[in-house]
């Protein structure tokens, strides 16, 4: 029983690296990212922290482009994931559209004086 | 050529699209140009994908049904979010941003609850799955907390008995019981359900006992765990621009809760296990010595006008009192009489760092009149008045003197070397973090009670008048 429990975990843990490997440009591209999210974030002045931050709170609403392939994949029988798929389409087209349209309104107020 | 490359050269412009839009945005005069590039390349994925996609395996189908539900769900999701966006109030910004926020994690979650059927048997991509599920609800339901809690509907922190264990406590059984999801992989989505219940509960856990003051930092964090939940998906899909956007936004909303932070002077984890914001008025009470002075309209006006130089230090209170122009007003007026007048902003005055400069430039104040506060500092020395409208706690010296009260250790801005300070001020309660201010008391300063739009306003006509 114990034997068979640790090999159970032991085919999960092989499961794991092969998923990593698999996917190594992911990782890479996640890595890189973080730097590079870094890097162009640390120099913002903080006049403009709230603006970024709307304008960042933007960009992760391309969480959409994830519920929009829920939706293709999923067969039009399936009346019930359609809805959720529904209902995730209209959150991320609201933060996406929200988000960009309120950093607009903020930053439309930025323009140089005098 | 393969359709699927197009997509892929999409997803590399809008990817790029992210950068550079983050990028610019660091620069006033690029800032709004960046926000469209990135708008742009967003608007570019989209599209693309409900174009363009097919999964490797053939699951993608078109039937005109999905079609348009897609584009209504769009439809419907862009009149909601442009007229609240283009209707809210700026003072409402942080809430509003809380809001979105919240909508980005519950879509992140909501995918999760459906792809998790799919990829039973995937140990990898079912991990991927729940953690995204996991922390797309804990933004979700902290979100609509914090959003409740800046818009004041729920006022009071709500602390739990040992609410710091408990918390920790409901944490770490969360993460247990994803991965015993993971690991056992029931086929009934029963347990998954409860899953995202249970991260909902821990979200609202998380966010209620923290003080309003703190709900931008808590906010900027939820906002990086979204990225982190849309990055899973992108990992999930092998979808490189949500990967690269997420995580984007990801590390930009930690290095902007750390900059807050700093700002603040409080490490993070004080922000979200420490008591703070809940209106227990330590020290301040015992030590007072000294009394409120009163100072009139035309008194101010006189000092004002035959000042040097002027710096207006604005907190939130005048944005709330919609004061903004007529400060804007005054400016002008004393400018033309040769007085220099500055603005002198705190890291942290407003709901969220820089919200300050948003709501003064709103009413056209141009931002090279905005100094912060390294810069604004060394200046008060040769500062003949001191005008704070509506701010308390970045001008309380408490924070430099008083090593029991709760904001010590906070950088603030040293009025108190200014020749005169006045402050305007609707009542004598304490600040936003609850605590009484000693520099109200100092002889130096004095105070002119009253709203703050009518009371400036009145300043301008009786400097007009001079």
């Amino acid at each position: 029983m114990a034997y068979c429990l640790k090999l159970k975990a032991k085919n999960k843990m092989n499961q794991i690296i092969n998923f990593l490997g698999e996917n190594i440009q992911m990782i890479y591209i996640i890595i890189l990212s973080v730097f590079v999210g870094v890097e162009v974030i640390g120099k913002v002045p903080a006049v403009l922290h709230t603006p970024l931050m709307s304008g960042a709170n933007a960009i992760h609403g391309v969480v959409i482009v994830g519920a929009i392939i829920v939706m293709l994949n999923t067969p039009a029988e399936n009346i019930l994931s359609l809805a959720l798929g529904f209902v995730a389409v209209v959150f991320g087209t609201l933060n996406v559209v929200g988000g960009f349209a309120v950093t607009d309104r903020m930053l439309e107020m930025f323009k140089k004086k005098k | 050529m393969e359709i699927k490359y197009i997509l892929d050269i999409i997803y590399l412009v809008a990817s790029v699209t992210f950068v550079l839009g983050l990028k610019m945005l660091s620069h006033p005069d690029s800032a709004r140009k960046g926000n469209l590039y990135a708008a742009f390349g967003m608007t570019l994925a989209i599209v693309g994908t409900i174009l363009l996609y097919n999964h490797p395996d053939g699951y993608t189908t078109r039937e005109p049904i999905k079609i348009i539900l897609i584009l209504a769900a769009i439809g419907v999701g862009t009149v909601a979010g442009w007229l609240t966006a283009s209707k809210v109030q700026m003072t409402k910004m942080p809430e509003l941003v809380s809001l979105f926020n919240g909508m980005g994690g519950a879509c992140a979650a909501i995918i999760g609850l459906m792809e998790y059927e799919h990829n039973l048997g995937k140990t990898g991509a079912l991990a991927t799955i729940i953690a995204g599920l996991i922390i797309g609800s804990v933004s979700f339901s902290g979100s609509v907390i914090a959003f409740l809690k800046l818009n004041e509907t729920m006022k009071k922190p709500i602390r739990l008995p040992k609410y710091n264990i408990l918390n920790t406590v409901v944490m770490i059984a969360l993460v247990l019981f994803g991965a015993y999801i993971v690991y056992a992989q029931p086929e009934h989505l029963l347990l998954v359900v409860l899953l995202f219940i249970f991260a909902l509960v821990y979200g609202v856990l998380f966010v209620i006992p923290i003080g309003g003051a703190d709900m931008p930092v808590v906010i900027s964090l939820l906002n990086s765990f979204t990225g982190l939940a849309a990055a899973f998906g992108g990992f999930l899909y092998q979808n490189q621009v949500m990967l690269t956007g997420g995580i984007l936004v990801g590390s930009a909303g930690t290095i902007l809760t750390l900059a807050m932070c700093k700002a603040m002077n409080r490490p993070l984890t004080n922000v979200i296990f420490g008591a703070f914001g809940g209106g227990n008025s330590t020290g301040a009470a015992a030590d007072i010595n000294g009394s409120i002075k009163d100072i009139s309209i035309s008194d101010t006006a006189i000092l004002m006008n035959y000042a040097k130089k002027v710096v207006i230090v604005p907190g939130y209170g005048l944005a709330v009192a919609q004061a903004q122009h007529v400060i804007h007003e005054l400016e002008l007026l004393l400018e033309e009489r040769g007085v220099e007048v500055v603005y002198a902003i705190h890291p942290v005055a407003g709901r969220m760092p820089g919200h300050m400069n948003v709501l003064l430039a709103e009413s056209n104040v141009s931002y090279d009149k905005l100094v912060e506060m390294e810069d604004i500092n060394p200046q008060f020395a040769n500062t003949d008045v001191v005008l704070v409208v509506g701010a308390n706690d970045v001008v309380n010296p408490a924070a430099k003197t008083d090593p029991s009260s709760p904001i010590f250790g906070m950088p603030i801005l040293d009025v108190e070397n200014a020749t005169n300070i006045i402050v305007n001020k609707r009542s004598m309660n304490a600040g936003y973090a609850g605590i009484d201010n000693l520099l109200f008391y100092q002889p130096k300063t004095s105070m002119l009670f009253g709203d703050a739009k009518g009371v400036l306003a009145k300043l301008v006509s009786e400097l007009k008048q001079m």
